[in-house]
C-alpha cells in the first residue's frame, strides 16, 4: 500500500493505506483522531466537517490520495490552535456561552462548518447573515439549530 | 483517592420500607465504605418501587401478578444508589440512567451540588453499567429520570453531607450546629475550617447504618432552579466527548453488516464469501440473523466489502407491500366510533344543567368527524446504531448507549449461550436516542459477530441501514368525533390506530420483556394500550371524553417508542379538530382554549404565549399564527407559531433539500413543575420544536414494494437550518408545585400541533395527512438496494467553502 503524507493539526503525518481510503477512516480508524464523526458516509449529514487549508470539507468524501503533502488538515481537535492565544477558538467559546450542545455528536462538525461560514463572509468583507446560516447543511437531530444560529453570530463578532 | 465501594448484602440494609418523615425528612443509609458514601433507596419519593420507571403507569393488567411477585421477590439489598465523597473533595455518582443528550448528567449533578454545598464543577456524574439488581430502576424512558431521581439523589447527598458535618464537629472540636458549609469547606465560628476532602476518610462509616436527614428547604436553593450550562459542553466542543465508536478497546476492529434489500429480509446464501474475505483489510465474513457481517481494519474497507458481497436473499417481512397497503390494514382494524347516542346525551346534559342555554334543542346538536393519517417516520438519531463487543468463551463485555442495559445484557447472554452474570454491559453516552436506545439491536449484533469471529468488534450501522432496516415511529390514523350544542361540548371521542409499537424491552429487565414478547404480539398490545391510556389526556373540559388505541399485532415493521410516542399524532389530530370547532363557535383558537382548558396551569401557559407571541397581530395573506397545547409528564405546555406559506417561500430552492412552508417564529411556554435547570429545559423545548416542525412539514419514510426508499439524510428530511425558525422563544414558567415533571419529550406534541394548526389557518385548508409533503413526488434519486449501502463519494475537495 502506498504512503500518504499530509499535515494534521499542525503535525506532519504519514499513513500507509489504500489510495481510495476516505480520509474519515484514515483519521478515525488509522490515526485515532475521533472528533470528526460518521453520520452518513456520503457527504450529506456533514458530521465529519473539518478544514483543509482553512476551508470546510468532508473527509468522508475525500480519498486520501487527493491530499498533497503540504495540505493542512484541521479537525475539531486542532481548531483552537488556529486562533490567537492559548484558549479555545472564539467559536468554541461562543458555543459554550450559548450552551449549544445536547448529545454533542454533531457539534464538532457544526463548529467547523460555522467557522468556515463566518470566514467566508468575512473574506467577502461582510458580516455573516441568516441567509448564510440557512445554507449550513449539518444535521442536528437533537434540534439545537436555534442556539447554533445564536452562537454563530456571537462567535463571528468575536472573530472580528 | 478511593474507589467506589461495592454494596454488598452484609453491609447495607435491605427490606426496609422507606420512611418519609414529613415532607423533607427521609431515611437513607450511610454505607460502610472507604470514604463517605450516602445512599438512598431508589424508590424513595415514589408510590411503589415497581412504578418507578414509568410514573403513573399501572402495570398491564395481565402482568399485575407477575409484577407483584417480582417486586416482592427482588428487593435486593443492593437496591441503592450512592453518592461518594472522594478524598480530593469531589463527589461522584454513577447514574443508573442513559445520557442521550437530554442533559440529565448535568441536572443530577446539580441536585448533588445543592444538597452537598459543593461547586457543580466538583460533582462527577457517570453512567452506571448494567446493574441487574436494580430491576426496573435502570430504564430511561417516559421523560421520567428527574421525577424518579429527584428525591433519592438528594437524600443520598444529604446523608453524605451530614456525615461530613459529624466528622467536622469532632475534628474542629465545635458543636455540630455552629458549623457552616460553603463550597465543600466546613467552617467553625472561630475561623477554623476543614474541607470535605480532608474529612472523606474519617467521616466514612465502618458499618452501614440508617440515617435520617432533612433535605434543604426550597428557600435555601442556590443551584436547583438556576440556569446552568451542560457539564459535558467543553468535551463536546473540543471533540473529546466519547461515544461508543470513539473508545479504544484493544483489537476491536470495525464491523458492518450487509443487509437485505427488503425490510427484514434474511440471508439465503453468500455466493462469494472467499472473494470478499480476500479483500484488503477484511479479517472475517460471517452470517448473522440480520445479514452478512464483515470485520475489517477500517470502516471504509467494511463498506467496500459490503458492496462487493454477492448474497442470495430471502424476502422481507413486508414483501410486496407499500404505504397504501399498511394504511388499508390500519383502516381494517379501526374500532368503530362508540360515542353514545346524541339524543340521550343531550337529555343527560339537559337534566344535569337544567336545560341548555339559549333554549337549544336536539336540532342544535352538531357533530364533527375528523380523520388524519400520520405516515411512518424514522426514529434514528445522528449516531447510527453501534456497539463495541468483546465476546470470549465464558464472558462478554459490551460498550454501547442503552436505555435498558439490564434487559439488553440478559437478552444478549441468552443469545450467546452465556450466564446472565457473564455479560458486562457498559453504558456509553449516546449521540441521541429519541427512543432508539430502548433497544439493543446493535449490541446484540456486535456480540454475535464477536462470538462468531472470536475477536472483538466495533459494529456500526451504515446510515442507509437506519431508515431501511431500523425502528420506525409507526404509521397511524387518528379519528375524532366531537358533539356539541351551543357552547357546550357534549362529547369527544378519539380513536387512534397504528402499526404495532414494539415494547419488547419491557420495563428494562428480562421478565417483563419476556412476557411482552409472547407470540402473536397480543401481550404487547396490552402494554401499548396501558401506555396509551396512561399517557394520553384530553386537556379540555369536553364532556364525555373517550380515547382509545388499536394497534396491529404483526411485528412486520420494525418499530419502537419514538420521542413522545403517541402524543405528537394524537394531539395534532385533536388540536386541528379544536380549531375547526372554535371556528364554528366563532371563537378564536386562543379564546376557545382559554375557555375550555381543564386546568389553570394550562391557561397560564396559553396566556404566556399569547402575550409574548403577540397573538392576533395583523399578518400578510399566506402567513398565519397557530396555537396548540399539551399536558403530559406532569407538565403543561403551549406553543404559538407563525408560518409563512406564501409561494415565494414555499418554492424557494435548496440543493437536494426540502423547503416548503417556513415556520418563522415560535413562542413556547412550559410549566413542568419544579425546574432543576431552566437552561436545560429550554434546550429540550427547542429540540422538541424542531421535531414538531419535521413531523408536520417534511419528515416521513416511504414504503414501496417491501422496501423503504429513504437511505440517508438528504432523503429523510428532518428539520435543517433552512427550515429552522429564525426566532424561537421559550418560557420556562416559575414552578407552582415542588414536584418536578419531565422535559425530554415534552416539547414535541404542542409544537407539531401548533405548526399544523398554523398551516391550516395560513392556507385555509386543513391537511388530512402528515407530513404535508408525504404525497409529493419522491424528490431524490433512490439509492440502490443491492448493494445496500452507497459508495462514499470521491469529490469532497470540489465542495470546499
Amino acid at each position: 500500500m502506498p504512503n500518504y503524507t499530509f499535515k494534521l493539526n499542525g503535525e506532519k503525518v504519514t499513513v500507509d493505506v489504500e489510495d481510495s481510503e476516505r480520509l474519515l477512516w484514515v483519521l478515525r480508524d488509522v490515526l485515532g483522531v475521533r472528533g470528526p464523526k460518521y453520520g452518513c458516509g456520503i457527504n450529506v449529514c456533514k458530521a465529519c466537517t473539518s478544514h483543509i487549508n482553512g476551508k470546510a470539507f468532508n473527509p468522508c468524501a475525500t480519498p486520501v490520495s487527493a491530499l498533497d503533502e503540504d495540505d493542512e488538515i484541521t479537525t475539531i481537535e486542532g481548531l483552537a490552535d488556529t486562533a490567537p492565544g492559548d484558549g479555545l477558538h472564539p467559536m468554541q467559546e461562543a458555543w459554550l456561552d450559548a450552551d449549544v450542545a445536547q448529545c454533542g455528536y454533531c457539534q464538532p462538525g457544526q463548529i467547523m462548518a460555522a467557522v468556515a461560514t463566518v470566514n467566508k463572509a468575512h473574506a467577502e468583507g461582510r458580516s455573516v447573515t441568516d441567509a448564510d446560516i440557512d445554507q449550513i447543511r449539518n444535521i442536528c437531530r437533537c434540534g439545537t439549530y436555534f442556539r447554533i444560529r445564536e452562537a454563530i453570530k456571537a462567535g463571528a463578532a468575536k472573530m472580528g | 483517592m478511593s474507589t467506589h465501594p461495592e454494596t454488598s448484602p452484609g453491609l447495607s440494609v435491605s427490606g426496609l420500607a422507606e420512611h418519609e418523615l414529613g415532607r423533607r425528612r427521609f431515611v437513607g443509609y450511610l454505607l460502610a465504605a472507604a470514604t463517605v458514601t450516602g445512599a438512598a433507596q431508589i424508590g424513595i419519593g415514589l408510590g411503589t418501587p415497581a412504578a418507578a420507571v414509568v410514573p403513573g403507569v399501572p402495570q398491564p393488567a395481565d402482568l399485575y401478578d407477575l409484577n407483584d411477585l417480582l417486586t416482592d421477590a427482588a428487593r435486593p439489598t443492593a437496591n441503592l444508589i450512592q453518592v461518594v465523597v472522594e478524598e480530593d473533595g469531589t463527589a461522584s455518582f454513577e447514574l443508573p440512567r442513559a445520557e442521550v443528550g437530554q442533559g440529565i448528567t448535568t441536572s443530577i449533578a446539580m441536585l448533588i451540588a445543592e444538597e452537598l454545598d459543593l461547586p457543580l464543577g466538583k460533582v462527577h456524574v457517570t453512567l452506571s453499567k448494567a446493574r441487574p439488581e436494580l430491576i426496573w430502576n435502570q430504564m430511561t424512558g417516559g421523560s421520567n429520570t428527574i421525577h424518579a431521581m429527584y428525591t433519592p439523589v438528594r437524600v443520598a447527598a444529604a446523608i453524605a453531607r451530614k456525615a461530613l458535618l459529624d466528622a467536622a464537629a469532632i475534628a474542629l472540636a465545635q458543636p455540630h450546629d455552629t458549623l457552616s458549609v460553603y463550597e465543600g469547606v466546613i467552617s467553625a465560628p472561630g475561623g477554623a475550617s476543614i474541607s470535605y476532602g480532608e474529612l472523606a476518610t474519617s467521616a466514612a462509616a465502618l458499618v452501614t447504618k440508617a440515617v435520617d436527614v432533612e433535605l434543604k428547604p426550597k428557600s435555601d436553593f442556590a443551584v436547583i432552579g438556576t440556569p446552568r450550562r451542560r457539564k459535558d459542553a467543553l468535551d463536546a466542543v473540543t471533540g473529546k466527548k466519547q461515544f461508543a465508536m470513539d473508545i479504544d478497546v484493544p483489537d476491536a476492529l470495525p464491523a458492518m453488516v450487509c443487509r437485505a434489500p427488503e425490510h427484514n429480509g434474511t440471508v439465503k446464501s453468500v455466493r462469494n464469501q472467499k472473494d470478499v474475505e480476500a479483500m484488503p483489510g477484511v479479517t472475517h465474513v460471517v452470517t448473522i440473523p440480520t445479514g452478512v457481517a464483515v470485520r475489517a481494519k477500517t470502516f471504509g474497507q467494511c463498506i467496500n466489502a459490503i458492496r462487493a458481497l454477492d448474497v442470495e436473499w430471502n424476502p422481507g417481512s413486508v414483501s410486496g407491500r407499500s404505504d397504501a397497503d399498511v394504511l388499508e390494514e390500519l383502516r381494517g382494524i379501526q374500532r368503530p366510533m362508540a360515542v353514545p347516542n346524541v339524543e340521550e346525551l343531550l337529555g343527560t346534559v339537559t337534566d344535569a344543567v337544567g336545560g341548555l342555554a339559549g333554549g337549544l334543542t336536539a336540532a342544535d346538536v352538531k357533530t364533527l368527524d375528523t380523520d388524519y393519517v400520520f405516515y411512518t417516520r424514522s426514529g434514528s438519531p445522528l449516531e447510527t446504531n453501534c456497539a463495541v463487543a468483546d465476546v470470549r468463551a465464558d464472558k462478554a463485555t459490551i460498550w454501547a448507549g442503552s436505555k435498558t442495559p439490564i434487559v439488553a445484557a440478559e437478552s444478549i447472554a441468552l443469545e450467546l449461550g452465556l450466564a446472565p452474570t457473564a455479560v458486562t454491559f457498559n453504558v456509553m453516552e449516546s449521540g441521541g436516542s429519541f427512543g432508539r436506545k430502548l433497544f439493543w439491536d446493535a449490541a446484540l449484533e456486535a456480540a454475535l459477530i464477536s462470538q462468531k469471529c472470536q475477536a472483538p468488534v466495533r459494529l456500526m450501522w451504515h446510515r442507509a441501514d437506519e431508515p431501511r432496516q431500523g425502528r420506525n415511529h409507526p404509521m397511524a390514523t387518528s379519528r375524532v368525533r366531537t358533539v356539541w350544542a351551543g357552547d357546550n361540548i357534549l362529547s369527544v371521542e378519539q380513536q387512534h390506530t397504528c402499526t404495532a409499537t414494539d415494547y419488547r424491552h419491557g420495563f428494562g429487565e428480562i421478565l417483563t420483556s419476556s412476557a411482552i414478547s409472547l407470540p402473536a404480539g397480543v401481550s404487547n398490545l396490552g402494554v401499548s394500550e396501558t401506555i396509551f391510556v396512561t399517557s394520553q389526556q384530553v386537556p379540555y373540559d369536553f364532556g364525555v371524553t373517550t380515547q382509545g388505541l388499536m394497534e396491529t399485532t404483526s411485528r412486520a415493521i420494525n418499530s419502537g417508542a419514538v420521542r413522545n410516542v403517541y402524543s405528537p399524532d394524537v394531539r395534532t389530530a385533536l388540536e386541528l379538530t379544536v380549531d375547526q370547532i372554535a371556528k364554528r363557535m366563532r371563537l378564536s383558537p386562543v379564546e376557545f382554549r382559554l375557555k375550555y382548558a381543564k386546568e389553570d396551569r394550562l391557561r397560564r401557559v396559553i396566556k404566556q404565549v399569547a402575550a409574548a407571541g403577540s397573538w392576533g397581530r395583523s399578518m400578510p395573506a399566506g402567513t398565519a399564527q397557530g396555537i396548540a397545547i399539551h399536558q403530559e409528564y406532569k407538565g403543561y405546555s403551549a406553543c404559538l407559531v407563525e408560518i409563512d406559506c406564501r409561494p415565494e417561500t414555499v418554492g424557494r430552492k435548496v440543493y437536494h433539500g426540502v423547503t416548503g412552508p417556513r415556520v418563522t417564529k415560535v413562542t413556547f411556554a412550559i410549566d413542568c413543575g419544579e425546574v432543576i435547570n431552566p437552561k436545560g429545559v429550554e434546550a429540550q423545548m427547542q429540540g422538541g420544536i424542531m421535531d414538531g416542525i419535521a413531523l408536520a412539514l417534511t419528515a416521513s419514510t416511504h414504503l414501496e414494494d417491501g422496501h423503504y426508499l429513504e437511505a440517508s439524510w438528504d432523503n429523510y428530511f428532518y428539520t435543517r437550518q433552512w427550515n429552522t425558525p429564525p426566532d424561537v422563544r421559550v418560557f420556562v414558567m416559575d414552578p407552582v408545585t415542588d414536584i418536578p415533571g419531565g422535559a425530554g419529550e415534552a416539547g414535541v406534541a404542542a409544537s407539531f400541533a401548533a405548526v399544523a394548526c398554523a398551516y391550516a389557518r395560513a392556507t385555509g385548508t386543513t391537511p388530512t395527512s402528515f407530513p404535508i409533503n408525504h404525497h409529493d413526488p419522491i424528490g431524490f434519486e433512490v439509492k440502490s438496494f443491492v448493494p445496500p449501502v452507497p459508495a462514499s463519494p470521491t469529490d469532497g475537495l470540489s465542495h470546499t467553502y
